[in-house]
């Protein structure tokens, strides 16, 4: 069998030339001093491959509009099996890329091996850093959810401030400070089709030219034989990889990453914070005001970049040992302390959470203290098949929110609002328009308000008389004459605890004529079919004293 | 390939090697299998299922006259990922004598086109083959390979409630 294999390979490398590259790529020779260091730029291609890999995945599923992205992504996380580790994996993974590629960059920078003939290979390594930040920033609007939308918000102004370039990167980002469909999908065509490209691409040339220059020696090296790079390096590699994975993989499993609300442009209480790495940017800039704002956001982070890729041309000294460069190590070392202490300062500076709207979670606990109003809420949301997509406290996650969720509290004129035209509210939204009277839509609001996780359970256990008796008392407008768990006028009785005091058949025939049973009574007589009378009459019952 | 910087047995050097090929070999098989089985999970497993609400009105029993087909069109909803579309459905409903109620599936079990009650005939009648089915969707005539298909139905007062529509057996596949 092993000759047959043989043979095969080489049919095929006299065809292909692949056995011959695969030789010439794993016995490459190295210097003897390579070891662990240099396992960083493989851990860093592995985790681009595992990022290109998660995401094609993520794609299947999501829909790269405003809205449905939201709705997809919830679909992704809630629905499928494997969903939410595969989001974790990419997400994740983005902020591991970042830690390793910059790690890379400090091994490459504290050992000079960036100097010549290695000039171009830490160039194009500085562009894969730029590319690496670009995917996190182009990212971070995809699930367009609050933060989402709010940090790419800050970030599309920053890149308007650019001295001379700003309007024209204003413009091509889709548009000035909005953020919107277009931005939208500037930011997705970046992430999706150009970016990623750009880093294959990017990351062969970086690799040719490591294999082209051979991987820098350090002083002393020249003396030693060289090794080869299978299989001891490629072990160390892979098992670097392997860490690395582990990590990911764990992080993915267990640490959940929030899907925040759905983005609300109108919402003036979120306040948009970056992802961790881009926080120093966002600490500084709250150091540097008025004029020096732009000094902050565009000019430093430019220059700093400049400097970064013209490295190897302002260090032109000797390769020397690495524990004599000095100045080398101290530059590494105050950027590690001036980063630490940028980011430790946003991280202590990070304002509390807004404060939850009030909630009475004591009251109501039960369906007959509902108003009457509330009530009727019920039947609405029953007649309307709110829990369709909502749920309520208990029971699966559905399409739209938990309806008991603090976070999608707002009043009612908002609500009422959101019930006409759900896309006004939030832009979209797959919910569709409520068609309800104005009265109507109140109702089901009141109700709304007053439910929360504890109760939500009980407030929907109402029979069906008493939603159907609510609404009838509602249409009625007995609430302006009476009053029903002290909501309501004080003109006629109250009515709870009706039960107490009257008969059935006399309630019955009391709605048919008032003034035949109590003489004095300003009510008018209604004539109810008999269906509703039941209802009604069951309802007012039913009430507790 | 031994490492050639530290000189060392023979036997010693293979024996590393063989470590490390075989370490390398056991990676990548784990971080393959790690990555292939979700993705596999994640492609090929339904989405949780949310069946809820699944009754719908289709309208009222009570004006129904024995033996009399009516047309009843209703809306529901479908679920479709993460959306849910409201489509227009219809069901043939049909009282028995016996007071009974049955809702039959608009399609004609031959081919699917849409069927209707022929008033003289007494009769369903499906215009592209001719298929005929009587008031109990028993084939009477035609190609039809089997009785019409029924929906779940169930009663509350006078309002009729559609459930999912049953395929009738009888007849090859």
């Amino acid at each position: 069998v092993s000759r047959r294999w043989e043979g095969f390979a080489a049919w095929l490398d006299h065809r292909t030339g692949l056995q011959t590259a695969v030789r010439s790529f794993l016995y490459e020779e190295i210097p003897a001093s390579s070891g662990w260091r240099q396992v960083l730029g493989s851990v860093a291609v592995f985790l681009f491959l595992v990022q290109a890999f998660t995401g094609a995945l993520l794609a299947f599923n999501y829909a790269p509009t405003p809205g449905d992205a939201y709705n997809s992504l919830r679909y992704i996380l809630t629905e499928l099996t494997g969903g939410r580790l595969m989001r974790g994996l990419h997400h994740w993974g983005a902020s591991m890329m970042i830690v390793v590629v910059a790690l890379h960059m400090v091994q490459v920078f504290l050992y000079g091996a960036y100097k010549k003939p290695r000039e171009a290979t830490w160039m194009a390594g500085v562009a894969l850093l730029l590319l690496t930040l670009a995917y996190g920033l182009t990212g971070y609007l995809l699930p367009w959810d609050n933060r989402a939308y709010w940090g790419t918000v800050v970030s599309t102004q920053i890149a308007a401030q650019a001295p001379v370039l700003g309007p024209y990167l204003a413009r091509l980002l889709g548009g000035g400070g909005a953020v919107g469909v277009i931005t939208f999908a500037r930011f997705y065509g970046l992430h999706v089709l150009l970016l990623p490209p750009a880093t294959f691409l990017l990351i062969s040339v970086h690799i040719y030219l490591v294999r082209k220059h051979g991987v820098a020696p350090v002083p002393g090296d020249d003396l030693l034989p060289r090794k080869q790079f299978y299989p001891a390096q490629v072990f160390r590699d892979s098992f670097a990889i392997f860490v690395a994975f582990a990590i990911l993989f764990t992080m993915a499993a267990a640490v959940r990453v929030p899907l925040d609300q759905l983005a609300d442009p109108s919402d003036t209480t979120f306040i948009p914070r970056p992802e961790w790495y881009f926080l120093f940017l966002f600490q500084m800039l709250k150091l540097m005001t008025g004029p020096l704002e732009a000094l902050g956001s565009v000019v430093l982070p430019g220059l700093a970049i400049v400097a970064l890729t013209l490295t190897p041309f302002i260090d032109r000294g000797r390769m020397v040992k690495v524990t004599r460069r000095t100045g080398a190590i101290a530059f590494v070392a105050l950027a590690a302390i001036g980063w630490t202490g940028l980011t430790a300062a946003a991280l202590a500076t990070k304002p509390p959470e807004a404060p939850a709207a009030e909630i009475d979670y004591s009251a109501p606990t039960d369906w007959m203290e509902l108003s009457p109003e509330e009530l009727a809420g019920v039947a609405y949301f029953r007649q309307e098949n709110c829990a369709f997509c909502h749920a309520a406290g208990e029971g699966p996650s559905k399409l739209g929110p938990d309806l008991t969720r603090v976070s999608i509290r707002k009043d009612a004129a908002w609500m009422i609002q959101h019930f006409k035209r759900p896309s006004a509210m939030r832009p979209g939204t797959s919910m569709p328009p409520i068609q309800l009277s104005d009265a109507q839509l109140n109702s089901l609001a009141a109700f709304l308000l007053k439910l929360n996780p504890q109760n939500a359970a009980a407030l929907q256990n109402a029979p069906d008389f008493a939603t159907r008796g609510a609404v009838i008392y509602q249409t009625g407008l007995c609430g302006s004459c009476h009053m029903v768990n002290r909501v309501g006028m004080d003109v006629g009785p109250p009515l709870n605890g009706l039960s107490k005091r009257r008969a059935r058949s006399w309630v019955e025939q009391h709605f048919a004529d008032p003034a035949a049973l109590s003489p004095n009574s300003i009510m008018p007589p209604y004539r109810l079919s008999p269906k509703d009378l039941d209802n009604l009459t069951s309802y007012l019952f039913a009430l507790p004293e | 390939m031994q490492d050639a910087s530290i000189p060392r047995q023979p036997e010693a050097g293979l024996a590393r090697r063989n470590f490390f090929v075989v370490a390398i070999y056991g990676i990548w098989g784990l971080i393959a299998a790690a990555l292939s089985v979700p993705a596999f999970v994640y492609l090929f497993f339904p989405p949780k299922v949310r069946r809820e609400s699944e009754w719908v009105e289709a309208g009222d029993t009570a004006s129904l006259a024995a033996n009399q087909p009516v047309e009843m069109v209703f809306r529901r909803n479908r679920v479709d990922g993460w959306k849910v579309v409201s489509e227009k459905d219809t069901a043939w409903v049909v009282k028995h004598a016996d007071g009974s109620v049955t809702a039959f599936g608009p399609q004609c079990t031959h081919l699917g086109c849409a069927y209707h009650w022929e008033e003289g005939k007494n009769e369903f009648v499906c215009p592209c083959h001719n298929s005929a089915f009587n008031a109990d969707g028993q084939v009477v005539g035609g190609p039809a390979p089997r009785p019409l298909d029924r929906y779940d139905i169930r009663i509350q007062g006078d309002k009729l409630l559609l459930g999912s529509l049953r395929r009738s057996s009888g007849g090859p596949a």
